[in-house]
């Protein structure tokens, strides 16, 4: 699953100590472990277990996933900014992938 | 054998398995085995409180491929008060567990979306710890019109 493409949306601006909302999407089929093929042998989990959100290398919001979790993945979260700086996303696959990707704020 | 499987017998047993379901209810809990000893590793025995958690899910979901899910937790959000973790849980799913939310003071509000996946109709469970150890907790339906297991 090396084509997951992670999307986030962060504000590219914001007030010092405001509490921004932060909204992620990453493309995954988080196959469950639950499903059977068409001969009746279960499809092995293959899922996203781990998301975090760092800003500035400091953690914001971590989420542990079970196969539970709709394909496709998506976060609603808040962050609190109190300076400029780097958002940093991370993704854990099953098989050992990582996925990444980041976005900057400013604040005024 | 058949000698022993009179119709007497059977409907003393039948009586005596009815009675005992009425009396054992109460003192369940609304879940099975499982749930409830995931709650337990996740509150170390501590008995969750009721409030301050509220879920924000659909009261009744058509496709349960993809269920809305929010949770926010009144909370300061101060680095002496704030909320920890939050445990997602589905009752009636194959595996009880959804998510766990670790949120920090810079979260600055407790409030989070996803969304999941329900094989039937059953409650949801969502219990949050707080930076002092203390645990809250709530609970809610969701009727799911289509399962989301694939099976």
């Amino acid at each position: 699953m090396a084509s997951a493409k992670p999307r986030v949306k962060v504000p590219k601006s914001a007030a010092a100590g405001e509490v921004i909302t932060i909204k992620t999407l990453i493309s995954h089929k988080m196959e469950s472990g639950q499903r059977k093929d068409k001969d009746g042998n279960v499809i092995p989990r293959s899922i996203i277990n781990k998301f975090t959100c760092e800003f500035n290398g400091q953690p914001v919001f971590t989420c542990d996933l079970e196969p539970a979790i709709s394909a496709n993945p998506f976060f609603e979260f808040s962050a609190k900014v109190t300076e400029s700086g780097t958002f940093k996303f991370t993704w854990n696959d099953d098989d050992g992938s990582v996925y990444e990707t980041s976005a900057d704020i400013k604040v005024e | 054998m058949t000698a022993t499987v009179t119709r007497r017998s059977v409907l003393t047993l039948g009586a005596a398995a009815f009675v005992t379901g009425i009396v054992g209810l109460p003192a369940r809990p609304a879940w099975s085995a499982e749930i409830a000893d995931t709650i337990k590793e996740f509150t170390g025995g501590a008995e969750p409180q009721t409030g301050r958690v509220s879920i924000d899910a659909p009261e009744i979901a058509e496709n349960g491929n993809t269920v809305p899910i929010g949770i926010s937790i009144e909370s300061p959000m101060t680095s002496d008060d704030y909320v920890a973790d939050v445990i997602i849980l589905a009752a009636g799913n194959p595996n009880p567990g959804v998510a766990t939310f670790h949120f920090s003071p810079m979260s600055g509000e407790a409030t989070a979306q996803t969304r999941m996946r329900l094989a039937k109709t059953q409650d949801i469970v969502a219990i949050a710890k707080m930076s002092d150890g203390s645990f809250y907790m709530d609970k809610r339906t969701v009727k799911v019109t289509i399962g989301g297991c694939g099976g």
